[in-house]
């Protein structure tokens, strides 16, 4: 179980709780965590990635443990404790714009 | 009694405004996406409350919000905007090609028949459709395929498609306009289309009378006389009583021809109405006041209005898709500001009152009239 935490706006678009909670196939990725997220809220397709591309809109970031792990390979393994459900991946909106 | 309902998009949200047939007492109701960029909201004609709306911001990108009760409830549809085929490109603002790239909704304009259908203009400039109540959409790609589409280029405030007008006698006639491309009309239900700019004149593009590339702000009919049309461009008022096959200038007393919005009386069709900015740069209201001339002879022949609105120390700007007009027998007129104001005038423009002052950013203004 892969915990994933939406900022406000998305949660609120997506009437989705503060912590969502998702099964992901091992091992669990950043792609498959997406794909996941979109199935269960479809209303979030292009608004974390692009629709066909998949590319990471400019200002979101995707923070592990600590980490940023946005430029990661989106088909990398997610780190341990992540993929285990001890540690939420947080989507990040950048602070910025008035 | 009559009632209206004033649809209003807002640089961080959607509001809706209220009152009965006497235009006095007004409800207002949101804001609706809260610190959401609201670019436009629409009713259909065919049925007054389906709503559709264009939520975007630069961090989550475009969703696409349709109401089926007027606007007291929303659901997300579909917000994915693919391009037919390969994109190719057009003319960025250092004259390279660049990709056609998706960036916003700017404009819906609804079906005057089936609320399930609606059209969207877009940036980087194209028009999709959805006959599914906006859960998918397609692009209509004879436009873009006109063969100009590489001249085509972005005005300041992006490449976009903002005008859509459906002609009520004719369904396969429709009109569009592009900034900073120009007027476009289809006489099949959008497969073709056809450069309308003849007559225009913009001393800032190459050859001032090209085919393409003006800056056309915005384009308005009224629904009777689907072949006059009546245009705000970067610099000048134009008129055409041909279909857009040919413009003139009708920008005759006015105290800047500069402007974004222009609008019809929903009754007598040669009175129409714009509000007049300073620029290229400045985009506020002369002198400090803010003003709405309206012309009783369908252009050349102004007058100023300014019962009710500000005299002094105003800088706000009236955007493009910021004026709508109501079909009450006593017709009211409506603008928003980039000052969060928006003023109503319940007797054609000749007294104004603020509905509301204090709104973000105004980026349009529609009206319904409701039974």
């Amino acid at each position: 179980m892969i915990r994933v935490v939406l900022p406000a706006h998305l949660r609120i678009l997506a009437k989705a709780p503060a912590e969502v909670q998702l099964d992901v196939q091992a091992p669990a990725t950043l792609a498959s965590v997406l794909d996941a997220l979109e199935a269960r809220y479809p209303m979030l397709g292009g608004t974390i990635r692009d629709h066909t591309t998949k590319q990471r809109r400019a200002f979101l970031r995707f923070f592990a443990c600590s980490e940023d792990i946005s430029h990661e390979p989106p088909d990398a393994p997610l780190p341990a404790p992540v993929a285990s459900g001890a540690e939420p991946l947080l989507v990040i909106g950048a602070i910025a714009g008035g | 009694m009559s009632s209206v309902r004033v649809l209003v998009g807002t640089r961080k949200g959607a509001f809706i405004l209220t009152a009965d047939g006497t235009r006095k007492n007004w409800r207002i109701d949101g804001p609706h996406f809260g610190g959401w960029e609201l670019y436009h909201l629409k009713g259909s004609p065919a049925d007054p409350n389906r709503l559709y709306a264009s939520q975007c911001s630069g961090w989550f990108g475009q969703t696409v919000q349709r109401s089926s009760d007027g606007g007291k409830t929303w659901e997300p549809v579909g917000n994915k905007f693919a391009y037919d085929g390969v994109p190719g490109t057009h003319q960025w603002y250092d004259g390279t090609p660049h990709p056609w790239e998706f960036k916003r909704v700017w404009h819906f304009e609804p079906s005057l028949t089936d609320p399930d259908t609606v059209y969207a203009g877009i940036e980087d400039a194209a028009l999709f459709r959805s006959t599914d109540g906006g859960a998918t959409w397609h692009e209509l790609p004879g436009l873009r395929g006109h063969g100009s589409g590489p001249k085509w280029q972005p005005g300041a405030g992006g490449m976009c498609l903002h005008t859509i007008l459906l002609d009520p006698t004719n369904p396969l006639r429709m009109y569009i306009a592009i900034s900073a491309a120009g007027a476009f009309r289809t006489d099949d239900g959008g497969q073709n289309w056809k450069a309308i700019n003849q007559g225009l004149r913009s001393q800032y593009i190459p050859d001032p009378t090209a085919e393409v590339g003006h800056c056309v702000h915005h384009v308005a009919m009224n629904p009777s006389r689907p072949n006059v049309l009546f245009m705000q461009k970067h610099w000048d008022v134009m008129r055409s009583d041909n279909a857009g096959d040919t413009w003139h200038e009708v920008s005759g007393n006015l105290p800047t021809d500069f402007g974004f919005v222009i609008d019809v009386h929903a009754h007598q069709p040669e009175t129409i109405y714009v509000v007049p900015i300073k620029s290229d740069s400045e985009h506020y209201p002369p002198d400090g006041k803010l003003r709405v001339w309206r012309s009783r002879t369908g252009g050349n022949e102004w007058e100023e209005l300014a019962r009710g609105l500000p005299e002094r120390d105003c800088y706000v700007n009236v955007l493009r898709d910021a004026m709508a007009v109501d079909s009450l027998d006593s017709c009211g007129v409506y603008f928003g500001t980039t000052g969060g104001q928006v003023f109503c005038s319940p007797d054609s423009g000749d007294t104004w009152t603020p509905i509301v002052s204090h709104l973000p950013g105004v980026l349009s203004i529609e009206v319904q009239t409701l039974p």
